[in-house]
């Protein structure tokens, strides 16, 4: 495999909160090639933020290194600026992205002149009609409340784009954007990755999101990913307990599993493995029959590495797998 | 007997420059035990719809025509019994109501205020109540003691509901109970919503913009664009076989995973959603619809059968779903330009049968809901293109 372009190799960031360490992110191994779409995905509080923001330099990982272009990121002020040209962040809430107070233009073009670039006005002019905002000199002088919601969206698509980087890394890019205008978002972040050759990764707790933008796809679970592979393998027939179960609750999905408790808390990671309170083939009694449920309770798993391949860190998906290998 | 019926229900809000009519002419029923689901985008006058029913409106809104709650007339109501109704015969979840709980009063206490305001309890009934409706809805009775900061989002949104139901109501009206909610947490809120709804014989009401969680949850759904029910028949039938294209877009917007045909596709809707003070001639969905017309932009359809035979009611407003009106058109000489004229005159208009873009009300379901909107995407862009050229 050729290097990816941007790789987290046995990521740790940790947070003191209220005298206790939350480790938010626990052990990552993630690559994102050049032209690939990413999806990332888990329910609140996993630790999806806190590793994008790691892997663009905005966090300083406890331990573990991010790499871009197979060279780890270093954290000085110069080299960082200079990072921020390849690879960009795209937020959630538009509204709250945007300066009520700055127009169009002057949203786009702040990144441009903060990196000294030529060319503004063309440079902003581009980047709007990229985003699908066009003829973009139409736009220039308009107020965000002067845009719908998947408008404004689009301007800050086009803030990141002004510097032409090679990666957007887009957190819950539509979340907050009503349903008839969701779909638009997503098709833009194809039609970039084709036009430009542009890799994302995209973190949602959508997995429609997953099948209708992303090649591949990892679920995180409690600052760990627990499965991941091609989008057509994991959201088809996942292997990992979990990503069945949040598979299983979608509309429309004939047999629910609905987890009971809370979203885990990072400060109190559980032995063995860490869904292992929560998971439903320990508790129906089959990790059991299959031999594995002492192993869930007590045995710490591998950390998965950085493949493209479909695989998850679960005993039970083990032993199925090795069964699986036998009858053929 | 209807638990409730609307009958040409409009709300109007007067704001420094102008009227918004928010809600028009909106007529529903709901039975005894049934859920109905309301979609539409925002802005569409969901909230002002469900705050109508119980006059929660604030002044400065006007609402007209009949809201009928088990036989009482609610905008002839006076206010004691509208207070003692909104609790005891209908309740309802707020948007967003969760951040509403007051943050210094421990959650017991919200929850038994309205049994003693409405003396139905004393207050060590209360507090027996209130343990009671905690663990119907998940939590236990110790809970009562926290403050709202002390929960999570889905638990407060169960603290919401644990108080719905305080007054044993028969009717739930939720306004987006789950939006912002996590997936699991989601689904952990809704089959508890289900479950208690089933067990108790209580009607709800559900707002949504998400058609796939409304059509799980529902027995129907009406699904409103600018302020109007453009589509109202049984949940399946709308999600899988709209005959509204509207309804059809928002159905496609949540794909089902697994499905070939939204694999890589996103499929969305173009355009801006109206503005309610300056709403576009004849249908008002006309500037963004695929399948339009050209008599769309004169023609306001009201809605029509729409549905299968053995089917429930099933109704929509469009011009597809009335062959009589497309021909009528081309008998009289509508002002169609000649692609319209032909398209009119088509011997397949009845069935869409050469349109690839109509609704066809025989395609197959699941896959109508991709085709309309393909198109939609498509189509819009083309008028972008028009509209650029002519501007
Ligand atoms: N600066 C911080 N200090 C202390 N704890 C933090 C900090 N940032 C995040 N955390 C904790 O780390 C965990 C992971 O948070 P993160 O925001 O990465 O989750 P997420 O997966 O993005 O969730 P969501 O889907 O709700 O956005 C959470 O338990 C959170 O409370
Ligand atoms: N108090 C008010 N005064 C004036 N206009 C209002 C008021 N409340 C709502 N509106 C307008 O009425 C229309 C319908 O609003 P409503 O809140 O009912 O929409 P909704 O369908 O619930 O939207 P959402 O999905 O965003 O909650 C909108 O155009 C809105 O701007
Ligand atoms: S390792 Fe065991 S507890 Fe963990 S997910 Fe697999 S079966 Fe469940
Ligand atoms: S075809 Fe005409 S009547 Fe039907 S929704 Fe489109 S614009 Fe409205
Ligand atoms: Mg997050
Ligand atoms: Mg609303």
């Amino acid at each position: 495999m050729s290097t990816p372009l941007l790789q987290a190799r046995d990521l740790h960031v940790e947070f003191s909160s209220r005298g206790r360490r939350a480790r938010a992110v626990d052990g990552v191994n993630l690559a994102v090639g050049e032209g690939e779409i990413v999806a990332l995905v888990g329910e609140s509080g996993c630790g999806k933020t806190t590793l994008a923001r790691t892997l663009l330099g905005l966090e300083r990982p406890t331990s573990g290194t991010v790499l871009y272009g197979g060279q780890p990121l270093t954290y000085t002020s110069k080299a960082l600026k200079a990072y921020r040209r390849e690879a960009q962040l795209v937020l959630q809430d538009p509204t709250g992205s945007l300066n009520p107070r700055h127009t169009v233009y002057e949203a786009v073009a702040e990144g441009p002149r903060i990196h000294g670039m030529a060319n503004e006005e063309q440079v902003v002019a581009e980047a709007l009609s990229r985003a699908g905002l066009r003829p973009p000199e139409r736009f220039f002088l308009r107020y965000p409340h002067e845009l719908s919601g998947g408008q404004r969206q689009r301007v800050v698509i086009a803030g990141a784009l002004a510097l032409n980087p090679r990666m957007l890394v887009a957190d819950e890019p539509v979340a907050s954007l009503d349903a008839s205008v969701r779909g638009e978002i997503l098709a833009l972040l194809l039609k970039l990755r084709e036009e430009l050759g542009l890799s994302a990764l995209v973190v949602t707790h959508d997995l429609g999101l997953a099948w209708n933008i992303a090649d591949r796809v990892a679920v995180m679970y409690l600052g760990r990913i627990v499965e991941s592979g091609p989008v057509e393998e994991v959201l088809k027939e996942p292997k990992h307990p979990y990503t069945q179960a949040l598979l299983s609750v979608l509309p429309e999905s004939p047999e629910r599993v609905v987890l009971s408790g809370e979203p885990p808390d990072p400060t109190r990671i559980p032995g063995g493995c860490r869904f292992h309170a929560r998971c439903q083939v320990l508790a129906s009694g089959a990790a059991a029959l299959a031999g594995v449920d002492s192993r869930c309770r007590s045995e710490l798993l591998e950390v998965l590495p950085a493949v493209p391949e479909a695989q998850a860190a679960c005993y039970y998906a083990d032993t199925m797998a090795a069964d699986e290998a036998v009858v053929r | 007997m209807n638990l409730l019926s609307l009958e040409d229900v409009s709300v109007t809000y007067t704001i420094a420059s102008g009227e918004v009519p928010a809600v028009r002419d909106v007529s529903l029923t709901l039975d005894p035990g049934e859920a109905l689901g309301i979609a539409g985008e925002s802005g569409s006058g969901k909230s002002t719809l469900a705050m109508a029913l119980l006059r929660l409106l604030p002044r400065d809104a006007r609402v007209e025509g009949r809201i009928v709650l088990d036989g009482e007339d609610i905008l002839a109501m006076k206010w004691g019994r509208l207070r003692a109704v909104r609790w005891a015969e209908a309740s309802i979840v707020f948007q967003g109501a969760q951040h509403g709980l007051n943050p210094v009063r421990r959650i017991g206490e919200q929850i038994a205020e309205p049994l003693l305001v409405h003396g139905l309890a004393q207050p060590a009934q209360a507090r027996t109540r209130v343990a009671e409706l905690l663990e119907q809805v998940g939590l236990p009775a110790w809970r009562s003691r926290s403050y709202p900061h002390e929960l999570s989002g889905g638990q407060r949104q169960r603290v919401m509901i644990a108080m719905a139901l305080a007054c044993s109501p028969r009717l739930i009206i939720a306004d987006e109970p789950t939006t912002a909610l996590d997936v699991m947490v989601q689904a952990q809120v809704l089959s508890l919503i289900k479950d208690l709804i089933a067990s108790h014989g209580i009607s709800l009401i559900m707002i949504s913009h998400d058609l796939s969680v409304l059509a799980d949850m529902c027995d129907r759904l009406a699904v409103m664009y600018a302020g109007r029910v453009v589509e109202n028949g049984p949940s399946h039938e709308v999600f899988h076989a709209a005959r509204h294209p509207y309804s059809g877009a928002l159905a496609a917007a949540f794909p089902t995973v697994g499905d070939p045909v939204s694999r890589m596709a996103p499929k969305g809707l173009g355009g801006d959603p109206p503005d309610p003070m300056d709403l576009p001639s004849g249908c008002s969905f006309h500037p963004r619809c695929p399948v339009a017309l050209d008599l769309c932009s004169s023609l306001d359809v009201e809605l029509w059968p729409a549905g299968r035979e053995g089917e429930g009611p099933h109704t929509a407003a469009c011009v597809h779903v009335r062959p009589d009106l497309k021909a009528g058109a081309d008998e009289l000489g509508s002002p169609a330009t000649e692609t319209g004229a032909d398209e009119l005159a088509s011997p397949d208009a009845e069935t869409g049968g050469d349109d690839p873009a109509a609704p066809s009300p025989d395609s197959e379901r699941g896959q109508g809901r991709g085709e309309v909107v393909a198109a939609a995407s498509l189509e819009t862009a083309a008028r972008d293109e028009r509209a650029k050229e002519t501007s």
